[in-house]
């Protein structure tokens, strides 16, 4: 019996022992926290060698999971990578810390277009990480004929084989934009239209999903699919026969950027951190990586000529032109929800 | 005919529930990232798991968390339910109601009170936050298996071994714990599982330093969840197996020659 105790008391010291020397040192740690398969590995090395700096790397599912972690305060973080919605509440909220731009030198090579957005109008709080589009991802096997306008999700001929996001500021944007108006309305004759046309839309639509595109997609189960770019990389780069684009009449554009909390201990590297994942090199070697559009001006100059013409990455500035970001629309969230409950419910 | 419905129908129930984990076995070996897609054998998403630190990180924290957890609540368990053993049916019974909370409880309230908590308390989160909510959760599931085990004990053979003069340490060590030996180790094997599993309370208490497999495969939710997490699973699906074969092994040799000795 001794000698079983003696056994389990060693495994014991062994573990303790093992976790302790893990945070040994005195290098200054730098708490990264970001989405799953967000960033190239090898940049997060990089960094260290360069500014011997230690970095300790979590990721985390969620935007409300970040803010959850944040907002309770339970560690410190000192880059965080929120979508822009997200963003927005956190300043509201006053989570967030001013970034000293004059520290980001390479925010300079960030495309003017993607600065000073409806969610940081005043450029303090963040700095573009990584942007999308709202889009249509189909199967070019089937579908021959150009896909350009958010009409052919309207299409009769490929009822029942259209798939469209269970997620209502989507969705919805998607009609929106359709019919020509802005996707942050708060015009009740353009949403009651928008609802409308979403509810003639039902019939055609094969199901209301958001995780199960990618499968239902590459299994043929569907041809069209109202998607976002991110998603619509992961597929692309797995198949042949699908195409992603976004269409004429404009769309969405999201978001994740880089950030500071309010609390973070080492604002400093922070923002050493920032500025080096800015730097045109590196923010060309973490978009080869990761596979989103990168809205350093300066890295995209750098990329293949390939992947600079496809539309479906980086569409044209005439399609960008109407393309809008989110804003919080405040009481107006509540009437976006009733309307999507109607159209669910809709028969 | 009876025999012949009870086999088809064993069959079936474990069919049920071992498809499932044979698909992930199978697509593990699947050379295509996604599902439902076969492309042809290979073992590069095995190749890519042991390239992947990140992977290996929360496999080590997984493992000690479970491991740790596992000794400090069996041992934690086994003594709560051995004291209550000798307590007063009024106090067995409010203990024992109290100890379903954590059970019933759902994992997010369990996760978040507990983040609460240490909050308050001003813990440093990370490897320590995240090892004691396993031990508390853990607790309460040894509890509910070793204490029915305590139960069957006659409390005369207790009152004979004192007549005897046996201490209380040597009741506990020659008495009790032998006859719930079975008890404790499915007790601890539980706690082993259900830390293994968690998520939600360990997402809510990991802070920034400490992560473990379910945080890790969790978040690629977004990105999607790579094959290489299908080569993990079923690595840890045959460890188990392994592990239960030999505690079965183990198990049978010692009754056997416990029956040799009887025969003696």
């Amino acid at each position: 019996m001794s000698r079983k105790i003696a056994i389990i008391g060693l495994i014991i010291i062994l573990f303790v022992s093992f976790v302790f020397t893990g945070c040994s040192g005195n290098k200054k740690v730098l708490n990264v926290y970001n989405w799953g398969s967000y960033m190239d590995p090898d940049i997060i090395e990089k960094f260290e060698d360069e500014y011997d700096i230690k970095v300790n790397y979590r990721e985390y599912p969620t935007n409300e999971e970040l803010y959850i972690k944040l907002k309770s305060g339970s560690g410190d973080f000192d880059v965080i990578f929120p979508s822009d919605y997200m963003l927005e509440k956190m300043i509201k909220e006053d989570m967030l810390a001013k970034i000293d731009m004059d520290n980001i030198e390479n925010y300079q090579y960030i495309n003017d277009r993607f600065k000073g957005l409806a969610y940081d109008a005043d450029e303090e709080y963040s700095v573009p990480y990584f942007w999308g589009t709202l889009g249509i991802l189909y199967n070019h096997t089937v579908i021959t004929e150009p896909v350009d306008s958010w009409d052919i999700l309207w299409d009769e001929k490929y009822s029942k084989q259209i798939l469209v996001l269970d997620s209502q500021r989507d969705s919805i944007a998607m009609a929106l934009k359709r019919l020509g108006y802005s996707l942050n309305t708060t015009n009740d004759d353009e949403l009651e239209e928008a609802k409308q046309s979403l509810i003639e839309q039902k019939p055609l639509v094969l199901a209301y999903v958001i995780d199960e595109v990618k499968n239902m997609m590459i299994q043929g189960e569907a041809v069209l699919a109202l998607t976002w770019s991110g998603e619509a990389v992961d597929i692309l780069d797995n198949t042949e026969d699908a195409s992603y684009a976004v269409p004429k009449e404009g769309s969405n554009l999201w978001f994740d950027v880089a950030a500071i909390p309010k609390n973070s201990p080492n604002k400093e590297e922070a923002e050493l951190f920032i500025d080096f994942l800015t730097r045109p090199d590196i923010a060309l070697q973490n978009t080869e990586w990761v596979g989103y559009s990168t809205p350093n001006a300066a890295a995209y100059e750098m990329l293949d000529e390939e992947i600079k013409s496809l539309e479906s990455y980086y569409p044209s500035d005439e399609v960008l032109d109407k393309c809008e970001v989110f804003i919080d629309l405040g009481e107006y969230n509540n009437i976006y929800g009733d309307i999507w409950l109607d159209v669910k419910i809709a028969d | 005919m009876v025999k012949t419905v009870k086999k088809i129908s064993i069959g079936l129930v474990m069919l049920f529930l071992y498809l499932p984990i044979i698909v992930l076995m199978i697509y593990s070996f699947n050379s295509s990232e996604f599902l439902g897609v076969w492309e042809g054998f290979s073992f590069k998403w095995y190749a890519e798991l042991v390239r992947n630190a990140e992977l290996k990180e929360a496999l080590y924290y997984t493992i000690s968390i479970a491991v740790l957890a596992t000794i400090i609540a069996t041992i934690i368990g086994v003594f709560v339910s051995v004291g209550l053993y000798y307590s007063s049916s009024k106090l067995k019974k409010a203990v024992t109601t109290a100890n379903y909370l954590p059970i019933v409880n759902p994992d997010l309230i369990t996760g978040i009170s507990l983040m609460i908590f240490f909050v308050i308390l001003r813990i440093r989160f990370g490897f320590s936050t995240m090892l004691l909510a396993h031990i508390i959760f853990d607790v309460a599931y040894v509890i509910v298996v070793v204490l029915p085990k305590l139960m069957h004990i006659d409390f005369a053979q207790i009152e004979a071994a004192m007549d005897l003069g046996a201490k209380r340490i040597t009741i506990l060590f020659k008495i009790i714990l032998p006859q719930i030996k079975q008890g404790i180790l499915a007790g601890a094997l539980l706690a082993f599982t259900m830390s293994i599993d968690d998520f939600v309370i360990s997402f809510f208490t990991a802070g920034n330093r400490a992560t473990n497999l379910s945080i890790s495969i969790y978040s690629m939710a977004r990105r999607g969840i790579k094959p290489y997490v299908n080569a993990l699973a079923t690595l840890m699906f045959v460890g188990i197996i392994l592990l239960i074969l030999l505690i079965n092994k183990i198990n049978n040799e010692k009754e056997e020659k416990g029956r040799l000795l009887n025969y003696e």
